[in-house]
């Protein structure tokens, strides 16, 4: 999020799309519910069905799974159709100073509308409806110094701004309503209703989650949210943002501490095979952020300082300038090849993957095609899996209709403890980082994960020492023995989780002066900002973003837990509870809440506001200290990126600097916006399960329910759940149920060219058929917490999904895919 | 003061952590269910279930609305339970109801005459059973269970004169924001009520009775006097119930 939970209690009006934050993020409606009431804010929700969180919108819209960037394309181009009209009724000064909407773009380039659906540069692939593309064309003109040229009058053909409207001059409601199947009249009454955020001090916030990301196109998706809140100004702002509301309550903090297999901590990139050395690693990376504008602050190109003190937390002392600071010992990743959990489970069948750690995970029903994955896990020699209960993975052996003997993999389980069982922090949707304590002792033998995990890598090591291997110094030389195994007095650490928690701020590696000599750290000392981090090998920090989070002034500030709200405005903030990152900013890119003079767009409930050359910025924590635009020594508010403008043209992406409407891999229609059917810059790993739209004509999406959580395990084992949600289900509209001749409260099968499941029918008036074109569309959808093990069994849903992924992030399709139902 | 909940169903997105919390709290068994092709689960009321939440799915012109209400005992001033016992089990402490499970006997009278079908009879000792307001929790000075765990603030506890001003605000509010129909119920039903509802909408379509009757002991001699001429078949299964007790009590070591 780039706001936060509490920060929704400030908003104008609310789209809640891509999630049904009632059920599954039930606390957020204690603000959409302050909002209401105390703001007057509208709620508006769109989503496939009527859900639990449309119940409480004032607007609701159906939309077909899959549609989200016609639908707000849609919304882009009524916005910038009003914008030409009534320019008085938006931020215009927002949008020219603070987007790049004022760009001029390569004359080269062109968009999806002039070549039907591809951005120019697309190279075809074996299959030439998918490819690559050369981005050469996907780029702003430089003046001679390297600063992007801009028209601040918006009217140059080849400004960001124009070609916007370009892009988007096919999504006309009609159009729009058509693909999505979108009421019209409500469709428009949504694009009145929210562009009257664009107001200079209003504010909307988009809230969305896995509906919006688990598609082929899931990151244009966001892109298309993120350019409709750039033109509104609603970026920075109280009330304002993109919030993404994480599905776990710490899945912040694992992305932020590299979960995923295409960052490091804090968000630095992995190293590639090509990055010979350190040198080249970084020249790269930071090539890329160059700047020659004084007022551009491209903060990222401190990257330097952040790797070398991440290299130094892993490898201590024997990180050295001589040795690269390790360096070379980091595996690096073969440019072009994909290692998601996709592209795993594929080596799995394969055969090529043998061994599989599966911790807190549970792809035996939470993976895509998850029956396919299932198989796969038969082609491991070993397995182990770290959870609380037996899962459906654990015991996939055990699935009905297998003969365990005909399985050869060796299956070990470590019964880990439960959240409460153990101490740490925990990082939320707002980038809180928030300490939690220990209730009771684990059962049994269940211990901490990271107590698992330092056990597990002390003996991984001693065999390393022991019996040596190709990469042994990458694992012997870490610092782990003499370090995980005897943590108290560390550094002053207390004990393991303390050691770790103050490795994440980060250490002086040794003793560091100021300028006239007087000490500024003593060795072992926590850092107190990731301003003094060092690329010369004497700090480390073991996440940039985390460091201030435990200093030596101010102690573990993760366990604060003052709830008085300081904000001079009394806008929520509450910053002396836990603490947030970076640098406890509560709403980041804030710079941009303010004027050029530094006056708040909305003087009632401003974020920053500048208070003179003495004072500075009074309220939130700014994103940098810098003085107003207006004045000497200024930075632009978009810091991270290299020119300081948020950007609406971002040639970063795989399939194109704007978002393009285009249909998930299964769709029922061809798509009505261009000759392009499918994201061109996808991989699909199995042609041949691909769904028959005359076979499967069903649309088809996953979701969760308040009851149950994820996969299963954790919910489906405990009888008061399971008595509320006893049961897998399938939602479909009176209409398809009449179709079908099936009752609800029925048994029925739903199956995809994947597989089939069986489950409850509950027929309802919340599922409505679309109409696109003239042409009847259904849509059903089903939870996929179920599996074969636990108090509450049945079939999982993700049978049905398809093992395809997003260009950018490879995450899976499972919002949309095309199925067909009949009684059981 | 009076204490009361200020249910608001406009608030409410039927979560059901009211219904976990309420189990949790008063140690009350889950009960086996199936899906009936809806969300709501228990299908009722029970000894087991003192609260739940009804969904109900409704479309007039062309919208659809998904109204959800929780339900529980509400606490009458002119309680039916408390006139139709025989034997005082069901009776007001202050303003709440109770049903001292010392004292009843089972017969089920309470369990006919609720006008709400909120008390039911079974496990463990064949007593009638029901929301007890979390006395345990209350006069302790907590709020009850299902107040505390709701996440938006749609169940409020506190004094009832200040909860009934606070629901024609909000009433107020509603009326003028989309909801004609919307409603207080509970302040002067059944001599007022201490579970107090916000309604978007008519009491019918929330399955509350628009004008709900008092059974009186009056009520409740006509229908002893057709047990009567009715005779020794119509005793017999009272007796069998007090026989049923006193064996479970033996039974238990005179517990």
């Amino acid at each position: 999020m780039t706001n936060h939970w509490c920060d929704i209690q400030n908003s104008d009006c609310i789209i809640i799309v891509g999630s049904n934050a009632a059920e599954n993020h039930p606390i957020s409606f204690k603000w959409v519910t302050k909002a209401i009431d105390e703001n007057g804010a509208t709620l508006i929700s769109i989503d496939p069905r009527f859900t639990r969180s449309s119940s409480k919108a004032h607007i609701f819209a159906h939309m077909r799974s899959g549609t989200d960037i016609a639908f707000f394309g849609g919304m882009i181009k009524w916005v910038l159709d009003d914008m030409e009209a009534h320019p008085e009724n938006y931020n215009m000064t927002y949008v020219t100073e603070y987007t790049n909407a004022a760009f001029l773009i390569d004359p080269e380039f062109r968009t999806a509308a002039e070549l039907d659906g591809k951005f120019s540069g697309f190279v075809p692939g074996d299959n030439p409806h998918f490819g690559k593309y050369d981005k050469s064309t996907w780029k702003w003109q430089t003046d001679a110094n390297g600063i992007p040229l801009k028209d601040k009058t918006l009217q140059d053909p080849n400004c960001v701004f124009q070609l916007l409207k370009q892009q988007y001059a096919r999504y006309d409601a009609d159009t729009v309503c058509n693909t999505t199947g979108t009421d019209k009249e409500i469709f428009l009454k949504i694009c009145e209703t929210y562009a009257q955020t664009g107001a200079v001090g209003k504010s909307g916030t988009i809230m969305y989650a896995m509906g919006t990301t688990q598609h082929t196109h899931g990151t244009q998706n966001i892109r298309a949210y993120a350019i409709l809140q750039l033109l509104l100004g609603n970026i920075g702002v109280a009330g304002g943002g993109i919030n993404a509301l994480r599905g776990e309550s710490n899945v912040q903090g694992s992305t932020d501490h590299c979960l995923l297999f295409h960052i490091l901590p804090g968000y630095l990139q992995p190293p590639l095979a090509t990055d010979t050395t350190l040198q080249d690693h970084l020249d790269r990376v930071t090539a890329g952020f160059a700047t020659s504008d004084p007022k551009s602050a491209s903060w990222w190109l401190n990257y330097p300082k952040y790797y070398v003190s991440l290299l130094k937390s892993w490898y201590g002392d024997n990180a050295t300038s001589e040795n690269d600071f390790g360096y070379e010992w980091l595996p690096k990743l073969n440019p072009g090849t994909n290692y998601s959990h996709i592209a795993l489970f594929e080596a799995m069948a394969a055969g090529t993957i043998k061994g599989l750690f599966c911790w807190g995970q549970n792809p035996a029903v939470g993976g895509p095609n998850s029956f396919a994955e299932r198989q796969a896990l038969h082609n491991l020699d070993w397995l182990v899996t770290v959870d609380l209960w037996e899962t459906e993975t654990c015991g996939f052996w055990q699935e009905p209709g297998l003969n365990p003997a005909d399985i050869q993999t060796e299956v070990f389980s470590l019964p880990a403890a439960a959240s409460y069982e153990k101490e740490g922090s925990i990082v939320n949707s707002g980038r809180w980082s928030q300490w939690r304590w220990k209730a009771v002792d684990p059962p049994g033998e269940a211990k901490p994960d990271l107590d698992i995990i330092v056990e597990l890598m002390l003996k991984v090591i001693e065999l390393y020492q022991a019996e040596g291997g190709p990469v042994a110094d990458a694992v012997t030389e870490l610092r782990w023995k003499g370090w995980y195994d005897s943590p108290a007095g560390k550094y002053g650490a207390s004990d393991l989780t303390d050691l770790v928690s103050r490795e994440i701020n980060g250490f002086a590696e040794v003793d560091i002066l100021n300028e006239d000599g007087s000490t500024q750290y003593r060795k072992g000392e926590l850092m107190a900002t990731f301003g003094h981090l060092l690329d010369d090998g004497s700090t480390s920090s073991a996440n940039w973003l985390y460091t201030q989070s435990y200093n030596e002034k101010d102690g573990n500030r993760q366990k604060w837990r003052d709830n008085t709200d300081d904000h001079p405005a009394g806008i929520g903030l509450y910053s002396k509870w836990s603490w947030c990152w970076p640098v406890n900013r509560r709403i980041i890119y804030n710079r941009a809440s303010v004027d050029l003079d530094g006056h708040p767009w909305d003087a009632e409930d401003f974020v920053i506001r500048w208070m003179g050359p003495e004072t500075k910025w009074e309220g939130d924590v700014p994103d940098g200290g810098w003085p107003p635009m207006n004045m000497e020594g200024t930075r632009y508010p978009f810091i991270m990126k290299p020119q300081g403008f948020a950007r609406i043209f971002g040639p970063d992406l795989a399939e194109g600097p704007f978002p393009e409407h285009y249909e998930p891999l299964e769709s029922p229609i061809d798509n009505p916006l261009s000759g392009v059917q499918n994201n061109p810059a996808i991989t699909v790993w199995r042609p041949d399960e691909i769904g028959d739209r005359n076979k499967y004509p069903i649309v088809c999406t996953t979701y969760r329910v308040t009851e149950h959580w994820q996969a299963g395990q954790m919910t489906r084992n405990l009888p008061w759940l399971v008595e509320l949600m006893p049961q897998a289900f399938v939602e479909m509209s009176e209409e398809l149920a009449a179709e079908k001749h099936i009752s609800t409260g029925e048994l029925v099968i739903i199956k995809s060219v994947r597989g089939k499941v069986q489950a409850v029918a509950i027929v309802t008036k919340r599922f409505k058929p679309f109409q696109l074109n003239g042409k009847t569309v259904h849509q059903i959808g089903l939870p996929w917490h179920w599996g074969f093990m636990g108090l509450s069994t049945g079939d999982s849903a993700n049978t049905l999904s398809p093992h395809v992924g997003d260009a950018n992030t490879m995450i899976p399709e499972y919002k949309a895919f095309l199925v067909d139902i009949e009684k059981a | 003061m009076a204490k009361a909940m200020l249910i608001d169903t406009y608030k409410c997105m039927a979560c059901r952590g009211c219904q976990v919390a309420c189990k949790a709290w008063n140690d009350l068994p889950a009960e086996t269910t199936v899906n009936r092709g809806t969300y709501e689960n228990p299908p009722a009321l029970s000894e087991k279930t003192w609260t739940r939440v009804e969904f109900r799915e409704v479309e007039a012109g062309g919208e659809v609305a998904w109204l959800f209400r929780k339900h529980q005992c509400m606490h009458c001033t002119q309680a039916s339970c408390v006139s139709v016992c025989p034997t005082g089990a069901a009776m007001h402490h202050g303003e709440f109801v109770l049903i001292d499970q010392a004292q009843c006997i089972g017969c089920g009278y309470c369990v006919q005459a609720c006008p709400f079908d909120a008390v039911h009879l079974g496990e463990p000792k064949g007593t009638a059973r029901k929301c007890t307001f979390c006395l345990d929790r209350v006069t302790d000075g907590y709020e009850p269970a299902c107040a505390k765990a709701c996440p938006p603030g749609a169940i409020q506890f506190g004094d009832r004169g200040e909860l009934i001003a606070t629901g024609k605000g909000r009433v107020g509010e509603l009326r003028a924001n989309g909801h004609p129909n919307a409603r207080l119920y509970g302040e002067t039903e059944l001599g007022g009520l201490h579970q107090l509802y916000v309604l978007t909408d008519k009491a019918a379509a929330f399955g509350l009775p628009e004008a709900p009757r008092v059974a009186t002991r009056n009520v409740l001699g006509q229908w002893l006097s057709g047990f009567v001429t009715a005779g020794v078949l119509a005793a017999l299964p009272f007796w069998l119930v007090i026989k049923r007790r006193q064996e479970m009590a033996s039974s238990r070591g005179g517990e």
